[in-house]
């Protein structure tokens, strides 16, 4: 298990370390994450597909793996970096340890990477294309593989990464987990959302169907006359990974449904609707991803759960769109609503997992006009 | 005080500072003059005084304030603030209560409420009732599930309780204890020990916004104290999932006590087989963990408590550490910490070892490291307690060392993993979490590593490895096969390039620029410390993990010795290890290294600071206590430039011998005494000496196996224990001075000029140790004939040892001769009482001295005129320690201090008391039980209490006594005699005041028994006969005249009004 292993970075430098989980190598946008806990809900959320993550608490994988916490139904990063993976998994729920479950799944992991260092260096300089290797130490030959691999600008990867076919999702959240389990009301039909995949972590669909909701998945591609068909009160547009604006066919589904039924988004969905709104969106230097970002909306702040490397151009955004939530950190919007059109979405994860649970309330919201449609409707 | 220490001058201090610049007027009241938050600029009127109910209304009453904050000072605040709205005082007064509210405090105290509120709100606390019978009992635990704890109710230190883990031993047990309870009762509760325990510091602003600024989790699973755990942030080995609902529950449980502002403590334990999380207790206030949070993630929880009181929302509030982002988010840390407790049983003797629900540690040290491994075994060396690395005192390990928590068990576990135990076994007998045991396997095979290797031999990747493991250099030395030294492994870490990196505490793992530098050392590279030269700067060594002898004073000393050199310009550099100082906020020194006190940490920042020792920065080691000095020698050796008094002069006052020389040179008396390197030696010169004679170690401080004896085989007994405490060093024996008065001088000396800060008188006589004596300032009882030769000693030993900063003296008067005892070329614990009381900030001027001025130049010439009697009395921990010997001795036991002050010593002397809990009578009945020595002494006092109107209860001897003498006295019987006796009446609540002096050392009397009673039921207890002669001159004095308040800042203007300005400042 232990051999050396090498990131190496597209500006030339280079991170030593010893090789964990896949022995292999790998290309993808290096960035990191500042989540305490969550490792594997990261691992396995679609929007990082493409990236290497590289984790800034020190101690990885002291809980090992185990089957509930999965966001989806695989590992999704392109590499791995963290500081120390540990050994042993220790937690009553696991079922494999961290480098085990890498190995199944051939994700290259690197560990003992200085990676306060590496953290630093992308602050400074931005996120950028990296390359692990635990086969083949060469240097330049590994800098050459990063300056090759994608570049994240101008992707479209909720193609690669959605689902091939529409199914139904029916598994609420374990309310073992939640202290305010979200009431579903039992006395009130379903309302019937339609969800589409750009890259769906579980736990938004756990909450969809907590908060009384029947839902459909639908794959990316998916048309708005098929939407329309399967007669939803309300439409969902998933996180995912990518660049927004290379989603030129979400854009145009999202900008037909507008007005007809109410919308929710998040994150990549945030952008897709902001998008067809007529905004525009940019790439951020080395984006957020945490669990512990600031956002205000209406006086409150919500600690909450973020992973995106876009974001909404404030400026761009045209008069009827409210600016509803805020990061305090830099003012990047997070929020934004246009009423008038029962549309609204988030650029956090108010799913959390991994991350607090300050803003479930959305979920709610968005039932709840679903429900306002659904009887307007019936 | 155990339980409540400094912490809370941190947390008081914070929230001073921020109330002062948002435009309040601040009135801080404290008993404690130890403290940074009582000197006079950090509020605007600072009351010193006993913290009674009956206090603080006067205090309101002159004062008027609009609010009063009581979330900053621990426990003793909130129960304060709810005494004074039960009496309607801040009704009477108008004063708002800010930051908490009665019915949050009164819930967060009341187990029963608290529990019946949490599971209201859905949540739940242990399952629990009480029951009358073992019939109930059973069908209790067949719904609890077991095994269950067995509690009995109101029996003394929790006895007849314990754990069944099934119905048989529930029948046992649970029938014993309803025999034991006095009022048949037993609560049986569901067993949570061995979960594991977590905590979250959480705060809430009146928006509801919620943050949780840090996880805890204890390597110590459920059963033991959370300050008696070694703890970890943040939490190592929980899921997300787990995580949030911990995060979830905290929030309803601050909900659901009324919190609406600040900052609290909420514990939880959980089930590592099921995951099953319950509510432990939640503390609406700051406390020893959120100061520890504080430190650890580099969020200022006071100071944001305090701001949310006024009326702050959180996203209002800027992060002082980015600058950019708000105080509305939750740290991320990108490092490990880990706090060891330190604790003092050999300072016990008698006292249960074995660690459980009381907290016993009197101090902690907190250590910062990349990972788990690296900060525990920086913790290990941050301690000061002579070990370098996991190594147990004794072998072969049993398994109940393991099972049963001490202090010892951390290193019982590694011994017994190094013999070969299974981790799944010591995970079974010490309910450690298998990650945290697997990290002790990692840290044990790179151990085994070096020890196959010479220093030669040694490859570079595995001294790395090490190195990042957290290994100090003298740890490898004693490792490697080939003998070497700790110096010798640093010149070759240093020419193989390992040498460490420093790391920033920036609240959020590298997202955001850091602007503060607190730094750490890891061996990561990229070295992130950048430090400045552009300015003179200078290292200020602290005082380390807190202990009997060596506390709050020092860190004051340290304190201060920042602020004023920062006023002259200089760049100052803090290195300390304790998170529970004012030293260590981020905002105190210009920077904080958050590291270990030892030789190799502290060369790594000098190295660091003086850019590979070209530009020598110069360390300033006599503020801390004995920690720094103990490595001003070494320093010195290696080249650092140490300021101040030099380490010769240090050499040559704590070198008996040298010292005997200097005085006997400045023909200045000493008690006879002599040194002694063997039993043998030591029973000669003790004779030449006469017995009974003092015996100590050299190099100690708070007279650590001190003690006073009488003869040949009591001076055997005593120097076995004293030469194991330090192998290398002499024997020391005194003559002992009876019945001498013993005067302690703090003192100012440049090189040309002493000037003396205060002389004080001990209440207690010669052969209590000066950290125990109560004592007066300015002396009452001594002639001024005698102080002008004590100023003309203290003047010229300052001189000749050539001191440039702070000195402290002791003396004795015997016989009308003025003998020296000991001189402390450093600062000393009496400091900062002398500063509060004079006004005159000695600590500042000591540092400027060290620094190059003289007092001339500074305009400390005089020594300072004192309006009234300043008494400072200390804190005893006898009641944390049921079983302990309770007396008053050379060796030092005291936890912390309390100042009185008044315009006569009497009143003084009461206040003094009534702050350490021990508020004297003004009638009712005296218990007097004294040993035949005291017989003749206690005639007076006796007879004086008499006159005021106190009834006399007498032992049989004692009363014999005093009959004798004519006095009417009630004899009571001892316990030996049989009930009912006194220790029934003291329980009984029938004695008001305890007058019991000690005899001999090992004697377990009846006056143990009393005194511990005296103890256990809060009665007011004096075991020295002047103390009880400060007593009776008190109560008279206030039975005709009631206390008055007056803040420091009045007493001050006094002595500011002489003092030239810059002293003054």
């Amino acid at each position: 298990m232990i051999s050396p292993a090498l990131l190496a970075l597209e500006d030339g430098t280079t991170w030593p370390g010893r090789g964990f989980g896949h022995r292999g190598e790998t290309t993808g946008e290096v960035v990191f994450n500042t989540a305490m806990t969550g490792y594997q809900e990261v691992l396995t959320d679609p929007s990082y597909h493409g990236q290497i993550v590289v984790m800034t608490a020190p101690h990885i994988g002291n809980v090992g793996v185990n089957p509930e916490d999965a966001e989806s139904h695989r590992p999704w990063v392109a590499g791995f970096v963290v500081r120390e993976a540990s050994a042993i998994a220790s937690n009553y729920r696991h079922r494999q340890t961290l480098h085990d479950y890498l190995a199944e799944h051939r994700i290259v992991g690197i560990e003992g990477v200085s990676t306060r260092a590496l953290v630093r260096h992308i602050r400074a300089k931005g996120a950028m294309r990296g390359a692990i290797s635990s086969v083949n130490l060469d240097a330049e030959r590994l800098i050459a593989m990063a300056r090759a691999s994608r570049d994240m600008n101008g992707a479209d990867l909720a193609s690669e990464v959605t689902c091939e076919e529409r199914y139904h999702w029916v598994k609420p959240i374990d309310p073992a987990w939640y202290v305010d389990v979200p009431s579903r009301q039992s006395t009130a039909p379903p309302v019937h959302i339609v969800a589409f995949d750009f890259g769906m972590k579980h736990n938004i669909l756990r909450l969809l169907v907590a908060h009384g909701a029947r839902v459909t998945v639908v794959p990316a591609h998916t048309s708005a006359e098929e939407v329309l068909a399967l007669q939803p009160d309300g439409v969902f547009l998933s996180n995912g990974p990518g660049d927004p604006a290379a989603c030129g066919y979400a854009i145009e589904t999202t900008r037909r449904l507008l007005g007809q039924l109410p919308i929710f988004g998040i994150c990549l969905g945030h952008q897709i609707l902001a998008l067809a709104l007529g905004g525009r969106t940019y790439k951020m230097k080395f984006g957020h991803r945490g669990v512990n970002q600031p956002v205000r909306s209406e006086g409150r702040v919500e600690i909450s759960s973020h992973n995106h490397g876009f974001a909404v151009a404030v400026e761009s955004l045209p008069p009827e769109v409210q600016v509803t939530h805020v990061n305090l950190n830099d003012g990047c919007v997070e929020g934004l609503a246009v009423p008038s059109l029962r549309a609204f979405s988030v650029q956090y994860h108010p799913e959390a997992s991994p991350g607090p649970h300050d803003s479930t309330y959305l979920f709610e919201a968005f039932i709840r006009a679903a429900r306002e449609h659904q009887r307007a409707r019936l | 005080m155990i339980g409540q220490a400094c912490e809370f001058d941190y947390s008081g201090t914070q929230a001073c500072k921020v109330l002062r610049r948002e435009g309040y007027r601040v009135v801080l009241v404290n008993s404690n003059p130890a403290t940074i938050m009582t000197d006079p600029e950090f509020a605007d009127a600072t009351y010193v005084e006993p913290l009674t109910v009956e206090i603080l209304e006067k205090v309101i009453a002159r004062e008027r304030p609009d609010a009063l904050l009581p979330t900053v000072g621990a426990q003793t605040a909130l129960n304060l603030a709810v005494a004074l709205e039960e009496h309607g005082v801040l009704e009477r007064y108008g004063v708002q209560l800010i930051g908490a509210n009665t019915r949050a405090i009164r819930i967060a105290e009341d187990r029963q409420l608290f529990k019946a509120t949490i599971e209201s709100h859905g949540l739940r606390c242990p399952k629990g009732e009480t029951v009358r019978t073992v019939e109930q009992a059973l069908a209790l635990a067949e719904q609890i599930g077991y095994p269950v704890l067995i509690r009995p109710s109101f029996t003394l230190g929790g006895s007849g309780g314990g754990v069944a883990h099934n119905a048989d031993e529930l029948r046992e047990r649970c029938a014993r204890g309803l025999r034991e309870s006095p009022v048949h009762e037993v609560l049986i509760e569901q067993s949570v020990l061995g979960w594991k325990e977590y905590e979250l510091e959480v705060m809430r602003d009146r928006n509801d916004n919620f943050v949780v600024v840090c996880s805890i989790e204890n390597l110590d699973p459920m059963g033991i104290h959370t300050g008696d755990s070694i703890t970890v942030a943040p939490a190592m080995t929980l899921t997300d999932k787990e995580m949030q609902r911990l995060r979830d529950m905290a929030r309803v449980v601050m909900r659901a006590v009324g919190v609406e502002t600040g900052g609290s403590n909420v514990q939880f334990a959980v089930n590592p087989r099921t995951g099953e999380a319950l509510v432990i207790e939640m503390n609406p206030r700051v406390s020893r963990s959120s100061a520890l949070a504080s430190k650890a993630t580099g969020f200022p929880i006071a100071k944001i408590a305090a701001l949310l009181a006024i009326g702050y929302t959180l996203d209002e509030i800027p992060n002082d550490i980015t600058r950019k982002t708000p105080a509305s988010f939750e740290p991320s840390l990108d490092y490990v910490v880990v706090k060891y407790p330190r604790w003092a049983f050999e300072k016990f003797p008698g006292a249960d070892a074995t660690l459980g629900p009381q907290m016993k540690s009197v101090g902690e040290a907190m250590a910062i490291g990349r990972t788990f491994k690296e900060a525990l075994h920086k913790a290990v060396q941050s301690l000061e307690i002579g070990k370098t690395g996991f190594v147990a005192d004794s072998a072969p390990i049993t398994e109940a060392q393991l099972a049963i928590p001490t202090a010892q068990r951390l290193f019982y576990t590694f011994e017994a993993l190094r013999c070969g135990m299974s981790p799944q076994r010591v995970h079974e007998l010490t309910g450690y979490d298998p990650w945290f045991i697997h990290q002790f396997v990692e840290l044990l095979d790179t151990e085994r590593e070096l020890a196959s290797h010479t220093l030669d031999t040694l490859p570079a990747e595995l001294l790395l490895r090490a190195k990042q493991h957290g290994f100090g250099d003298a740890r490898i030395a004693q490792l490697l096969r080939s003998p070497t030294t700790a110096l010798a492994v640093r010149h070759k870490r240093s020419t193989l390039g390992i040498v460490p990196a420093f790391y920033r505490v920036d609240t959020c793992a590298a997202e955001f620029e850091s602007h503060t530098p607190y730094l750490y050392s890891t061996y990561d590279g990229f070295d992130e410390s950048q430090p400045q030269f552009e300015r003179p700067k200078v290292i200020i060594l602290g005082s380390g993990p807190n202990r009997i002898g060596q506390g709050i004073e020092f860190d004051y000393c340290c304190v201060h010795a920042c602020y004023a050199l920062r006023e002259l310009g200089f760049e100052t550099i803090m290195i300390n290890c304790n998170p529970e100082t004012v030293s260590t906020d981020y905002d105190t020194a210009d920077r904080l290294y958050f590291e270990p006190l030892t030789l190799e940490h502290v060369l790594n920042v000098w190295e660091l600071e003086s850019d590979g020792g070209r530009v020598p920065v110069p360390v300033l080691v006599q503020f801390g206590g004995q920690t720094p000095l103990n490595l001003a020698q070494q320093l010195e050796a290696y080249g650092v430039p140490i300021w101040g008094t030099p380490p010769r002069a240090i050499a040559l006052a704590e070198d008996r011998h040298l010292f005997a020389e200097v005085l006997r040179e400045l023909d200045i008396p000493q008690p006879d005494n002599g040194t002694a390197l063997s039993i043998e030696q030591a029973q000669a010169v003790a004779r030449a000496i006469g017995y009974p004679v003092l015996v100590r170690p050299s190099y100690v401080l708070g007279g650590r196996a001190m003690g006073i004896v009488y003869d040949d085989d009591e001076l055997r007994e005593y120097v076995t224990e004293a030469t194991r405490v330090s192998p290398t060093a002499p024997v020391l024996i005194d003559r002992y001075l009876e019945d001498a008065f013993e005067i302690d001088v703090d003192a100012v000396c440049d090189g040309r000029r002493v000037t003396i800060g205060g002389i004080m008188q001990h209440i207690e006589e010669a052969g209590v140790h000066s950290g125990d004596s109560a004592c007066v300032l300015p002396p009452f009882k001594v002639s001024e004939y005698h102080l002008n030769i004590v100023r003309d000693y203290v003047e010229r030993i300052g001189l000749r040892l050539e001191v440039k900063g702070l000195m402290n003296v002791q003396l004795a008067i015997k016989d009308e001769v003025v003998y020296v005892l000991e001189v402390n070329p450093r600062a000393s614990r009496t400091t900062p009482f002398v500063s509060k009381a004079t006004g005159v900030p000695l600590a500042k001027i000591a540092a400027r001295v060290a620094v190059g001025q003289t007092l001339d130049e500074i305009g400390f010439t005089e020594e300072p005129k004192l309006d009234g009697f300043f008494v400072k009395e200390v804190v005893l921990p006898f009641d944390k320690f049921p079983g302990a010997f309770v007396r008053l001795g050379p060796e030092m036991r005291s936890t912390g201090e309390v100042m009185g002050h008044a315009s006569t010593f009497g009143h003084a002397f009461a206040k003094a008391e009534m702050a350490a809990s021990n508020a004297l009578p003004l009638r009712g009945s005296v218990l007097i039980s004294v040993n035949n020595f005291d017989k003749g002494a206690i005639t007076k006092i006796a007879r004086d209490l008499q006159q005021l109107g106190f009834s006399i209860l007498a032992t049989r001897g004692t009363a014999e006594w005093l009959k004798h003498v004519g006095l009417s006295v009630s004899v009571v019987n001892k316990v030996s005699e049989g009930s009912p006796h006194v220790v029934d009446k003291i329980a009984a609540g029938e004695v008001q005041l305890v007058i019991s002096t000690p005899l001999g050392r090992r004697a377990y009397s009846d006056g143990q028994l009393i005194r511990a009673a005296a103890i256990q039921h809060k009665v007011p207890l004096l075991t020295t006969l002047s103390a009880a002669m400060a007593a009776v001159q008190a109560i008279r004095v206030l039975r005709t005249k009631d206390f008055q308040v007056r803040s420091l800042q009045e007493h001050h203007t006094l002595n500011h009004a002489r003092l030239p300005k810059a002293a003054a400042r």
